[in-house]
């Protein structure tokens, strides 16, 4: 660790909540218990879902991959025990939709039993390009909360030098301690990490953030790091949201990611403090991610604690194990108490993103107040992180003005909820921006289904006329033939009188042509009659039997003297179209 | 008075010759708004407006020929966006052309399916795939929910199928009306 002290910066706004993370650090993490079932869905991180690999009744080892990432931005899922595959199917998801998602069930057999992989302890020989598969093929995601697949912010690509490293051990967000305890009990883990993403991403320094509300973890950090080149502890001021990477980006190197840009254009890349550890396990250990700590707090449990869970274990188990007192409970929410979300039911199991539960009793996270209207004092503005303006955000969101909203940068809003923090009239403000770009997002796609429908609407139009065109110059060729081949044999005085006579011998072969149409449907509508009957005719006597195929025997019937007609008709045609008989 | 004369023809001439040549040079093709307008339209060409697709209607609204609420899937969006880019007032759904409903995609009961490609003709955007005496599918991306295919069908398999929600379509719903109260105008209690 090099020993000067590194300069900080401020970012804008912020807010200081009460932080609750004391309860939950009072006793040191333990394994969470084996559930006889997890439930593994399919849809842990950002992106698109995994596919499964398995058949249900095949049974799997611990780490075995039972879903393959499917595309770019995707992860791959394992699984976290020995077991038997009872069921894929939809089951409910921790979302704020409250709905269900494709799922892996696995009944767990006791065992434990490993499947092996390669461990790789020289992963300096080894090319970033086949550590990041590694990372990858591990399932690793970030694990800050917002899971994106963890190997993609490891390639800066060719043309982007990488000149910070910020390991975020900031944990701002009230309540949460999994990241602390972490860092806390193996702090060897992270700094192994570390030293694969500095290989990976050939990163000229590396900071580890720590918020000064967590001595016990920036003691633990700084003693592993103590000796390690270019490393540096960075203790940071407690202030929410610190840990958003974009505000965490410029409080450490005082650069500002642009408007939709990414920390990778001011040649940053940040990652979780519990991410690096679990890099160093895939890599060092040849573990792939299935399991993570899990802050189980609230008043509605008496021994809030962390715990180490297997990804697909329900959530009412970790509560039973930290004494639960179930009457208590309001509402369970997962993630912190400002970004987090309520969950519907208390048996849905943890995934890749679960970085707390909270337990919450009445009133805990505040007294619901009656919402009012807007004053206008201009609080949120004052602590609006990216510095956007909350007010008119908020009045054009409410107003549908989606046009107007993104004006004011909406998708620059990071949801941290400081403005419905501190406003005073109690608004959801957080609510009407999330509303307001799922409504943009909804209105893009539709703009872009419209176009693709409007596309092949005039492609269908267009070939429409194409033929028509072909068809009435087929036409026109026929007409242009068939006087000089009728020339010889009749006088011209005739030709009007031929002309009559072709046209009603045209209409009548159209009209057969309609009719022999009509039979054929006629007679498919009976069959499918026939055949929806069938089942019905079995369970009838045999004489009604007979009497109900009888309709069923003259619709074929009528269908083979329709197809011999069209046969006949189509011979006809063919031998218009060719060469002309004329009578 | 012959030199004033002289200057205000080679103006008028000047001008003239300028503005021709704008008009010539500048020409638009088609008709800019129709299109504006279309770019509003759902683009299901599904005709319950009364005109066969959207682009008719888009040109009938242009010409002043149509009411802009007669669009059933575009719903409430489409006839504000309408109202917006036309400076007219927005008005409820005609009622008689429809009302606004989920969005629909068709499915195809292959074991019902004959095969008459009667759908196939019917379809405004080519979404059915088939041939005669093959069975149809419809490609369900492609497939606007436009119900045109329902009539024809001699053997009644096709239905309308609800688009169900999932975690990716999932959108976050509007805050509840009942916890926000309006703001009362007070400025009228001050000059009272």
């Amino acid at each position: 660790m090099t020993s000067a002290p590194i300069r900080l910066w401020d970012f804008h706004g912020g807010i200081h909540p009460e932080q609750n993370k004391r309860q939950s650090t009072q006793e040191p993490s333990a394994q969470a218990r084996m559930p006889a079932t997890l439930t593994l869905p399919l849809h842990q991180h950002i992106g698109a879902a995994a596919e499964p690999i398995v058949e249900v009744g095949e049974t799997v080892l611990k780490g075995q991959k039972i879903a393959s990432a499917n595309g770019y931005v995707s992860a791959p899922v394992h699984a976290p025990t020995s077991g038997k595959i009872v069921a894929i199917g939809d089951y409910p998801i921790p979302h704020p939709s409250g709905l269900s998602a494709l799922s892996i069930v696995i009944e767990t057999d006791g065992r434990d039993e490993w499947v092996r992989y390669a461990a790789k302890q020289d992963y300096t020989e080894t090319n970033p390009s086949h550590l990041r598969n590694i990372i990858r093929e591990a399932g690793v995601v970030g694990l800050g909360g917002a899971g994106f697949p963890a190997f993609i912010k490891l390639n800066p690509g060719s043309q982007k030098k990488i000149k910070t490293l910020i390991i975020n051990g900031v944990e701002c967000e009230p309540y949460i301690t999994c990241d602390d305890m972490l860092m806390r009990e193996d702090p060897q883990s992270i700094l192994e990490g570390i030293r694969i993403m500095r290989h990976a991403l050939q990163a000229e320094r590396c900071v580890i953030a720590i918020e000064d509300n967590k001595p016990e973890a920036y003691e633990s950090i700084c003693k592993a790091a103590r000796g390690v080149e270019g490393v540096n502890v960075a203790l940071v001021p407690t202030r929410y949201p610190q840990g958003s990477e974009k505000q965490l980006v410029k409080v450490i190197t005082g650069k500002e990611v642009p408007s939709n840009g990414l920390a990778l254009d001011v040649g940053v890349v940040c990652h979780n403090v519990s991410t690096a550890a679990a890099i160093y396990r895939a890599i060092h250990l040849g573990q792939p991610l299935i399991s993570r700590m899990v802050t189980v707090t609230g008043k509605g449990v008496k021994r809030p604690r962390n715990l180490e869970v297997l990804f697909g274990t329900p959530m009412d188990e970790l509560l039973a194990q930290c004494d639960v007192e179930a009457d208590q409970i309001e509402r369970l929410i997962m993630g912190g108490p400002m970004m987090g979300f309520a969950l519907h039911d208390t048996n849905l199991p943890v995934i890749k993103t679960t970085n707390c539960i909270i337990a919450a009793t009445r009133n805990e996270l505040g007294v619901e107040r009656p919402v009012m209207p807007c004053i206008r004092c201009g609080a949120c503005a004052d602590v609006c992180p990216v510095k956007l303006l909350p007010q008119q955000l908020y009045w054009y969101s409410r107003a549908k003005e989606l046009d107007k909203v993104q004006e004011y940068d909406l998708f620059d809003c990071i949801e941290c909820g400081c403005c419905s923090y501190v406003c005073p009239s109690n608004i959801p403000l957080v609510q009407f921006y999330r509303f307001a770009k799922g409504a943009i997002w909804t209105q893009e796609q539709e703009q872009k289904k419209a176009a693709q429908a409007r596309q092949r609407h005039e492609f269908h139009q267009m070939r429409i006329e194409r033929e028509k065109q072909e068809r009435e110059a087929r036409r026109a060729k026929k007409k242009a033939a068939r006087p000089s081949a009728a020339a010889p044999k009749a006088p011209p005085a005739d030709g009007a009188k031929i002309a009559e006579k072709r046209r009603d011998e045209a209409i009548s072969q159209r009209d057969s042509a309609a009719a022999a149409r009509k039979a054929e449907i006629q007679a498919a509508l009976a069959r499918v009659q026939a055949k929806k009957r069938a089942p019905q005719k079995t369970a009838e006597a045999p004489d009604k039997t007979e009497e109900k195929t009888a309709p069923a025997t003259t619709a074929e019937r009528a269908a083979a003297t329709q197809k011999s007609a069209i046969t006949k008709k189509d011979n006809a045609t063919s031998t218009h179209d060719d060469d002309q008989p004329v009578q | 008075m012959l030199n004033a004369i002289l200057a205000l023809s080679a103006l008028a001439l000047t001008f003239g010759l300028l503005l021709g040549f704008a008009a010539i040079r500048f020409k638009v093709e088609g008709d800019p708004l129709v299109d504006q307008i279309d770019a509003q339209l759902p683009q299901t060409q599904c005709g319950q407006c009364g005109f066969p697709g959207c682009r008719p209607y888009a040109e009938a609204i242009a010409n002043e020929e149509a009411e802009i609420n007669q669009c059933p899937p575009g719903g409430e969006a489409t006839i504000h966006a309408l109202a917006d880019l036309l400076d007219r007032e927005p008005l409820p759904l005609n009622p008689e052309n429809g009302v606004e409903a989920a969005k629909t995609v068709a499915v195809i009961d292959e074991q019902t399916c004959i095969g008459c490609t009667l759908c196939i003709q019917a379809c405004p955007v080519d979404a059915i795939l088939g041939a005669a005496k093959q069975m149809h599918t419809i490609i369900e991306s492609a497939c606007t929910g436009c119900e045109l295919c329902l009539p024809p069908c001699p053997v009644d398999c096709i239905e309308m199928v609800e688009i169900k929600e999932d975690i990716l379509t999932w959108k976050w719903p509007y805050p509840e009306p009942a916890t926000i109260e309006q703001p009362t105008d007070n400025r009228q209690g001050a000059t009272a």
